[in-house]
């Protein structure tokens, strides 16, 4: 037996070509938006393995340092780093800002880091250019995402940095990537007050006779350089020595109650679980419309193409033809069409992908479950074609 | 048993029920032979269509009785299951217009209905040749159904209706599109393959110039049918 759809395909081949393209680029849409999905979860697994950390000790009672701010003393990292089990604990500073290079801005998570060298948790664990930073100011190491290149000036606050080093694949969860520079900087960058509010609060010292007592020399000096410099971090992260569990050193820290410790399974939860859920549900309710408006299209499309058929199928019916036959060559287009469309749509979805500005990770499994979503897209909306086929009375070819 | 071409005793078909009852075919009785070209002529809403529909096992007669060949396929009720296979193995369909499938070639157009009797595509499409071979329209096998003049798609219908050897043809108007000469060539056509393969040509028609081609004529008005001798005139 010939295949019927096969021939009326070959047949009506411009029409289906052009309306499988049109579908395929809603369906690479789809797959794209899948992709930002699985980009987001992705740059927040990274976020957390690149940091090197098993625990992060943070504000008591928040989330951060990544989903809230967090702020705490900068020589908490002694009394982790003395706990046994653990291998070494950094001070870290988070920051997402405006960094700014010329004229130019880009938008980039600015990392502190404690100067404890490259194997020490929180720095970049490897560099794709450069060198690693050696000097206590001024450095600064980029994610080649921010689209710095070695040797360029960048600004931050007051103050240039220069970049002597790369990075790959380093991003905030938010997808922004991510410049290293050393923590003293950094706390700078992230507690300074400006100048105005620097001589306003300097005056109120001068003027109070508790700091300023001429008896006392040095005593006022020392309490505005107190005011200053500013001596805390958002984080602390905990490396753990082979062997011992985190949970155990997290409880043994926990036990302090000032303090709140989460463990890399607790970290990934708050990212995925919350920082990125109400853009996970975003998403989903964009896949959602577009797998309708996709079923709607597919549906319009089988609809039309069957009902310019509607002579033939009462011919058809009329000479014999089994009901089976006729759905059977309906289901077939609005398979192929679904089948031409995905093809268009993974191609379009996999050289589209680079171009976006945010990181967007294909999956083969996102294309095998989009593909028979697909599949399953076309079978429902073929139905509607094939029940008008079925209700042609095959008299309607005889006249009268 | 020899065959019978068609045999049609006290067929009737109602429309409705109670008040709205309409009696579309009275009592009507017709019998063709096997190689004859009868034809059925009647002014609109005369029950041409309905008797069609009815011998074409499309719609359910209310009564009567039909054979087709030497099988009685209907006495009060039908006595084929599947009408469809019925249709399709025992029934051949010539449309006003041809009705060709237009996503399939001539040869594929006429082949369809021995593949859809199961008949595999090399056999079926070498019955298919060997029809339109007979038809004179070989030539076009390859062609698709919109290349072909209103003759050659005419031809090509006729051939589709016969390639299942059914033991009788009805015919819709199959003329009406066609000039003179080619209504004329079309009837010529049906009259030849009718008696190469013994088949019951019903042609409906009201086309003037075919009317007198026909030997026999069954008349049909309100329903009700009445045979007449035709002129017979020779096609040449």
């Amino acid at each position: 037996m010939i295949s019927l759809a096969g021939r009326d395909i070959l047949h009506s081949w411009g029409k289906f070509i052009f309306t499988g393209i049109g579908l395929g680029l809603l369906i690479g849409v789809t797959l794209i938006m899948a992709g930002v999905y699985r980009g987001m979860v992705d740059d927040g697994r990274v976020l957390l393995d690149n940091s090197g950390a098993d625990l992060w000790v943070v504000q008591k009672d928040t989330l951060g340092p990544y989903a809230e701010s967090s702020s705490l003393p900068d020589d908490w990292w002694r009394s982790f780093a003395s706990l046994p089990g653990v291998m070494g604990a950094s001070n870290v500073t988070y920051l997402t800002m405006q960094v700014k290079k010329g004229e130019r801005d880009v938008r980039a998570m600015v990392v502190g880091i404690a100067q404890d060298g490259p194997t020490a948790a929180g720095w970049p664990p490897q560099l794709v250019a450069g060198r690693h930073i050696t000097r206590s100011h001024y450095e600064a190491v980029a994610d080649v995402a921010s689209g710095f290149v070695l040797g360029d000036e960048l600004k931050i606050r007051r103050n240039f940095y220069k970049v002597v080093g790369l990075t790959r694949r380093m991003v905030s969860s938010g997808g922004d990537p991510m410049i290293f520079i050393p923590l003293k900087d950094a706390q700078e960058a992230q507690f300074l007050k400006d100048n105005d509010a620097i001589l306003m609060q300097r005056r109120r010292t001068e003027e109070n006779p508790i700091f300023n007592r001429p008896n006392v020399p040095g005593l006022l000096e020392a309490v505005i350089e107190s005011q200053i410099v500013n001596h805390s971090v958002n984080a602390v992260l905990v490396r753990i020595k082979p062997g011992y569990s985190a949970e155990e050193i997290a409880t043994s820290v926990r036990r302090w109650n000032r303090l709140t410790v989460y463990t890399r399974q607790q970290m990934e939860q708050i990212l995925i679980g919350k920082l990125i859920a109400t853009s996970a549900r975003q998403i989903a309710m964009f896949l959602v419309i577009l797998a309708v408006v996709s079923a709607a299209i597919v549906a319009f499309i089988i609809y039309t193409l069957t009902m310019d058929k509607i002579r033939e199928i009462a011919v058809l019916k009329l000479i014999g033809t089994r009901n089976w036959t006729i759905s059977w060559m309906i289901l077939q287009q609005a398979l192929v069409l679904g089948c031409l469309g995905f093809v268009v749509g993974k191609i379009t979805a996999t050289f589209a992908a680079p171009y976006f500005p945010k990181y967007v990770l294909l999956m083969p499994f996102d294309s095998v479950i989009g593909f028979f979503a697909v599949v399953v897209i076309c079978i429902l909306s073929s139905i509607v074609a094939i029940r008008m086929a079925l209700k042609v009375d095959p008299a309607e070819a005889i006249g009268g | 048993m020899a065959k019978q071409g068609i045999i049609i005793e006290g067929l009737s078909k109602q429309y409705g029920y109670g008040d709205t009852a309409f009696l579309a075919l009275k009592n009507v009785n017709m019998h063709v032979a096997p190689g004859e070209v009868v034809g059925l002529i009647g002014p609109s809403g005369s029950g041409k269509s309905t008797l069609l529909k009815c011998l074409g096992a499309v719609i359910d007669p209310t009564a009567g009785r039909m054979t087709l060949g030497d099988e009685v396929i209907f006495d009060g009720a039908w006595h084929v299951k599947d009408l469809r296979a019925l249709r399709r193995d025992k029934i051949g369909f010539v449309f006003q217009a041809p009705y060709l499938i237009p996503f399939l070639d001539v040869l594929d157009n006429v082949a369809l209905l021995p593949m859809l009797a199961g008949v595999d595509n090399t056999t079926a499409r070498k019955q298919a040749l060997e029809l339109l071979t007979a038809l004179d329209v070989q030539h076009r096998a390859s062609a698709m159904p919109s290349q072909l003049s209103g003759g050659e798609q005419q031809r090509v219908a006729i051939a589709r209706g016969l390639v299942n050897r059914p033991p009788v043809i009805l015919a819709d108007e199959p003329t009406a599109p066609l000039d003179s000469v080619r209504a004329l060539a079309v009837i010529r056509m049906l009259n030849d393959m009718a008696k190469r393969f013994e088949t019951a040509v019903i042609v409906v028609t009201h086309d003037e110039k075919i009317i007198p081609t026909f030997k026999r004529i069954y008349h049909i008005r309100d329903g009700e049918t009445h045979e007449e001798v035709g002129e017979g005139r020779a096609l040449g």
